[in-house]
């Protein structure tokens, strides 16, 4: 991924910042300019909000054939969080059993290394995910 | 389209389809070509009639490194003079592109319209060509993460299985049923019988999903031609009328979506479908739908409403959608066996319903079917068209 395009997201990546609509009240991650709910009345209410980290998962799967920039670490658990503000994302989940995974299972925000461009490139860094409870 | 006023009626009188498979001595044009001149000769026509051509292709840019692919495929179909637009809508290209031909017609801005699909994913490796289905996923906010196409519809198949009861038997009698079926077409890039016990038995590539649980990477081409009904008669062949189309749309990224185990994107473009032609589910004989994973063909029945949400699987696991049951599901093998040239989809789907409406899909033919239905997904579900066929007369 080119340099400016993964800056463009670090405050999101790095920190977990949202949008909030002022209009209806709803948390978006990634944020949004406008709120799909609210659409013409959220215009230029979207304001940046902080998720706290905390979520549980809604679904999950263990990746046996990874891209291959995740190949070191296959097989691997991809899930579906919703955090306790109502927003979902997708993310790694660490430090976890397969076995012990099920939707409704806490877990929290961490961060971690996602990527690297080169043996002396850019290293990318973003949320995961691991159990709330460990 | 009873719906929608002013709208003229629009025949399909030609179809035309390539082998699809790993063609290594095919380039994406000669499957362009090869498609849409079988469609000409199909509905007997020369090429010089044409005043439009559609082309339906997800990434001949990444894939091919070729852009700009609807000229070249006219001009060496020696049409250069034919206006000509790619269509882009991740796999659901050739669906929309088949869309944008209907409107032509309909609208009465063009006569004689050739639609095309193909795609030529064999020219870069596997891993390469997964990587650029999974570019029709959010890049920034599910792949850069870890997530594959696979996974992403892994967890829509775990999701299903925790919410609905659905198991992985279930999830192998699609590929079961959908390779019965494609071992009895020619152009089925696996045209062989397959065993639940071997579906399940494969490396796991995304848990619930095994590797006979996904699509193949292919390459293929599928055309159409389409002309004003009233036309139609004066052509070769009877012609198949396209009744309606409906087309939804849904957020990009799978998280987003309160049910993952629902595509609204199907059940939108459906509803549109169905009310435009004035006809219900119950109504149809037969269904091509989007089946790159066995979870997604079972999530297609359910949301076209064909079956209750929750028993897509339990009624694939009672034969409720092989051949000449309650409804036949995906006779030509689907994406599944008879194989996935990604852009071409839509089309291969609705050369199909012309077969089977036309009573010309030997031993595979759905006996004396109304009303056809086929069903395009774009990507993990943002985007999906339905178009409703049947016979014209």
């Amino acid at each position: 991924m080119p340099i400016p395009r993964f800056w463009r997201e670090i405050k999101q990546r790095y920190k977990g910042i949202g949008s909030r609509c002022e209009n209806c009240g709803k948390i978006y991650f990634p944020p949004r300019k406008i709120c799909p709910e609210c659409r013409r009345e959220s215009f230029q209410k979207m304001e940046e909000y902080e998720l706290e980290g905390k979520g549980e998962v809604v679904t999950y799967t263990k990746i046996n054939e990874p891209h291959p920039e995740f190949e070191m670490l296959s097989p691997y658990i991809m899930a579906i969080v919703e955090t306790e503000e109502g927003a979902r994302l997708t993310g790694h989940l660490v430090d976890a059993d397969i076995e012990d995974v099920e939707p409704g299972m806490k877990v929290e925000a961490t961060m971690r290394k996602l990527g690297e461009e080169s043996r002396d490139g850019l290293i990318y860094y973003g949320y995961k995910f691991w159990p709330l409870d460990r | 389209m009873t719906e929608v006023h002013n709208l003229r009626d629009v025949a399909i009188i030609g179809i035309g389809e390539t082998q699809i498979g790993e063609l290594w001595d095919k380039s994406l044009r000669e499957l362009g070509i090869e498609a849409g001149l079988k469609a000409l000769k199909y509905a007997g026509l020369h090429g010089d009639e044409v005043e439009k051509l559609y082309v339906g292709n997800m990434s001949a840019g990444k894939l091919i490194n070729q852009e700009h692919v609807a000229p070249l495929i006219a001009d060496y179909a020696g049409i250069s003079e034919v206006p000509s637009t790619r269509i882009e809508s991740g796999s659901a290209s050739g669906g929309m592109a088949l869309a944008e031909g209907y409107k032509a017609v309909a609208s009465g801005m063009e006569d004689i319209v050739v639609v095309g699909g193909a795609e030529k994913m064999t020219d870069v490796g596997e891993q390469e060509a997964k990587d650029i289905l999974s570019s029709t996923a959010d890049q920034e906010w599910e792949t850069v993460f870890g997530a594959t196409f696979d996974s992403l519809y892994a967890m829509m198949a775990r999701y299903h299985m925790d919410n609905h009861g659905t198991t992985k038997d279930q999830l192998a009698q699609v590929a079961v049923k959908n390779h019965a079926n494609a071992a009895k077409n020619p152009n089925a890039q696996y045209p062989r019988e397959t065993s639940k016990k071997f579906v399940k038995n494969a490396p796991m590539v995304a848990d619930p999903l095994g590797m006979f649980d996904c699509a193949p990477i292919s390459d293929g081409g599928a055309a159409v031609v389409l002309c004003p009904a009233e036309r139609a008669d004066s052509f070769d062949g009877d012609p198949v009328e396209i009744v309606s189309l409906g087309q939804g749309g849904d957020h990009m990224a799978v998280h987003e979506r309160r049910d993952i185990g629902t595509m609204k994107a199907t059940e939108r473009a459906a509803k549109k479908a169905y009310k435009r032609a004035s006809v219900k589910p119950q109504d149809i004989d037969f269904a091509e739908v989007h089946d790159n994973y066995t979870i997604t063909e079972i999530m297609a029945i359910e949301d076209l409403g064909f079956f209750e949400k929750g028993e897509g699987g339990r009624a694939t696991e009672e034969g409720k959608t092989e051949l000449n049951s309650d409804i036949s599901i995906n006779t030509s093998g689907g994406l599944k066996a008879k194989g996935r040239p990604v852009g071409a989809v839509g089309l291969n789907q609705a050369v199909e319903a012309v077969l089977q409406l036309r009573g010309e899909a030997g031993e595979r033919q759905v006996d004396q079917p109304g009303y056809g239905l086929i069903h395009n997904i774009g990507g993990t579900g943002a985007s999906a068209i339905v178009h409703i066929l049947r016979r014209w007369s």
